[in-house]
């Protein structure tokens, strides 16, 4: 089991766990605010922005290209940024903080 | 309206699909303090609607993987489900809702979420024919998927070359089955892209294998022995295992008509999604409403406007000022093909096709009505998607030639007139 805390723009922290699917289907079954996965997970909507707490990105890894060129024009891109339909939960995630993007 | 106004009021959604289910969260959201009874005549727990004829489909996920919300979820937010019940009329005058079994639910605010159901052409055989099926519902994809499994030659007729039919095709191929999409204009996608990209994708699936087949109109379907077999206007005949019709679809504006509420091409409403009731909404692929960027009503059947009609709507019932303003926009998956659409390109006289340079499959296709950008469809190419959203938006003239250039570096900047 990965533990996952989300950090929503109301400063709420959501500890959840999970050891398989992606982060957003973990966040939408769970209605973490902020997270809304309008697409259904295929890169479509960029409703599902994070920033990933800068001390674990490298566990979380570097954006794919469509996830660049989806947040390209976004006003609240950093580099931390991440779509998290993209983002496969195993036991590596263990323990990451995720802050909800505006 | 305040919280406490809304303590003892109830508010009755009809239709748990995107427009249903993200108004429910929406109004909690918002500050609604009341009830909240959300009900749908599908009786499984709502889920995402395009997975059906994509992932879904050609994959082995349950259908979990794609609920819009978990079970939870509902509970924590106290939105009451109601599902596998009908609404069968409205009362307007004493603010009720009549249920098929019944039982009668009353409301201080009404939202219609009634969607849309599939649009089955009066063909001669067509509501005989075994294993023919529309696809709307988890239950039909269902149903597409045993049917195939059932079958050994597996030959599937598709009568429609819209996004379902050609999701679908795509799908199915993925199984293993035999599949031929009958269109009955002289391209796929006639309807809503431009012939460079009816091109595209009748391309894609020839070289994929699937037979796509335009000017084909359907004039019978004929079940004899087990066996069905598609009759065409100019005699020719499609074998079938399994018959899927992707033929577009009809709104569900029964329910809406029948409570004497302004009907036009879909449920009227206005910028808040009020219908010509003070207290309903419509909201999602139902409704007829004005799109202030393109400046006229239009209907639409996307996910975009079902979520973002929802929000508006339940801001307005919860006092908020608020006003529906969205550039509309779409996908489609095939294969591995990602198609991006924002805009509407209804009434565009020119395309300027970009193709990138050194990946013939990753174009895009932008729709201009004299100098003004309507719309794109971007292929393989997210860039190109955001790139006209925000150009959409903020009305920016292009520089068509540039922007028809791949050697012109794909940046805002670059492509301004």
């Amino acid at each position: 089991m990965a533990k996952i805390t989300f950090i929503t723009q109301d400063d709420e922290t959501i500890t959840l766990e999970a050891d398989s699917g992606s982060v957003m289907e973990l966040a939408t079954e769970n209605n973490i605010k902020g997270i809304d996965g309008d697409c259904g997970g295929v890169c479509s909507c960029a409703t599902c922005h994070v920033h990933v707490e800068p001390s674990f990105f490298d566990k979380v890894g570097e954006a794919s290209e469509i996830e660049k060129d989806m947040l390209e024009l976004d006003d609240n891109v950093t580099e931390y940024s991440r779509l998290v339909c993209q983002i496969e939960i195993s036991q590596e995630l263990d323990g990451v903080v995720l802050h909800v993007a505006k | 309206m305040t919280e406490e106004s809304t303590k003892n009021q109830v508010c009755v959604i009809i239709g748990a699909s995107h427009a249903g289910v993200n108004c429910a969260f929406a109004l909690r959201k918002e500050g609604w303090a009341g009830e909240i009874t959300l009900l749908d005549a599908d009786p499984a727990l709502p889920y995402h609607r395009p997975p059906l004829s994509k992932a879904y489909l050609s994959g082995d996920d349950e259908i979990e993987k794609h609920r819009l919300k978990g079970a939870d979820s509902y509970q924590k937010e106290e939105i009451t489900l109601h599902l596998g019940v009908r609404a069968t009329a409205i009362n307007r005058s004493d603010k009720t809702v009549i249920l098929h079994d019944g039982r009668v639910l009353s409301y201080h605010k009404l939202v219609l979420a009634t969607g849309a159901g599939p649009l089955i052409p009066s063909i001669p055989g067509i509501d005989t024919a075994p294993n023919l099926y529309p696809l709307r519902t988890l239950a039909d994809t269902n149903d597409i998927r045993e049917a195939l499994q059932r079958s050994s030659p597996k030959r599937v007729v598709i009568i429609g070359g819209g996004y379902i039919g050609l999701e679908t095709a795509a799908s199915l191929k993925k199984l293993g089955a035999t599949v031929t999409v009958l269109e009955m204009e002289e391209r796929v996608l006639a309807r809503v892209t431009a012939p460079e990209m009816s091109e595209f994708f009748q391309d894609l699936h020839a070289e994929r294998g699937v037979q796509v087949l335009t000017n084909k109109a359907v004039t019978a379907i004929q079940s004899e022995k087990g066996t069905t077999t598609v009759v065409c206007a100019d005699e020719s005949r499609y074998e079938a295992d399994l018959v899927v019709i992707g033929c577009g679809i009809r709104v569900n504006t029964e329910l809406a008509e029948q409570a004497g509420l302004q009907i036009e091409n879909g449920i009227r409403v206005d910028a808040t999604a009020r219908t010509s009731d003070d207290d309903i909404y419509a909201i999602g692929d139902c409704t007829f409403h004005h799109n202030p960027h393109y400046d006229r009503f239009i209907r639409l059947e996307s996910v975009q406007n079902a979520v973002d009609q929802a929000k508006v709507a339940a801001a307005a019932i919860c006092g908020k000022e608020t006003t529906y303003d969205s550039i509309p926009w779409f996908w489609s998956d095939q294969y591995d093909v990602k198609l991006q659409m924002v805009g509407l390109s209804t009434g565009y006289d020119q395309t300027v096709v970009r193709k990138e340079e050194s990946e013939n499959t990753k174009f895009s296709v932008w729709y201009f009505k004299g100098d003004t950008l309507l719309a794109v469809d971007a292929v393989n190419n997210a860039k190109a998607y955001v790139l006209g959203t925000k150009f959409i938006k903020d009305d920016k003239k292009i520089d068509r030639a540039k922007l028809g250039d791949p050697s012109v570096d794909f940046k805002p900047g670059n492509l301004l007139a």
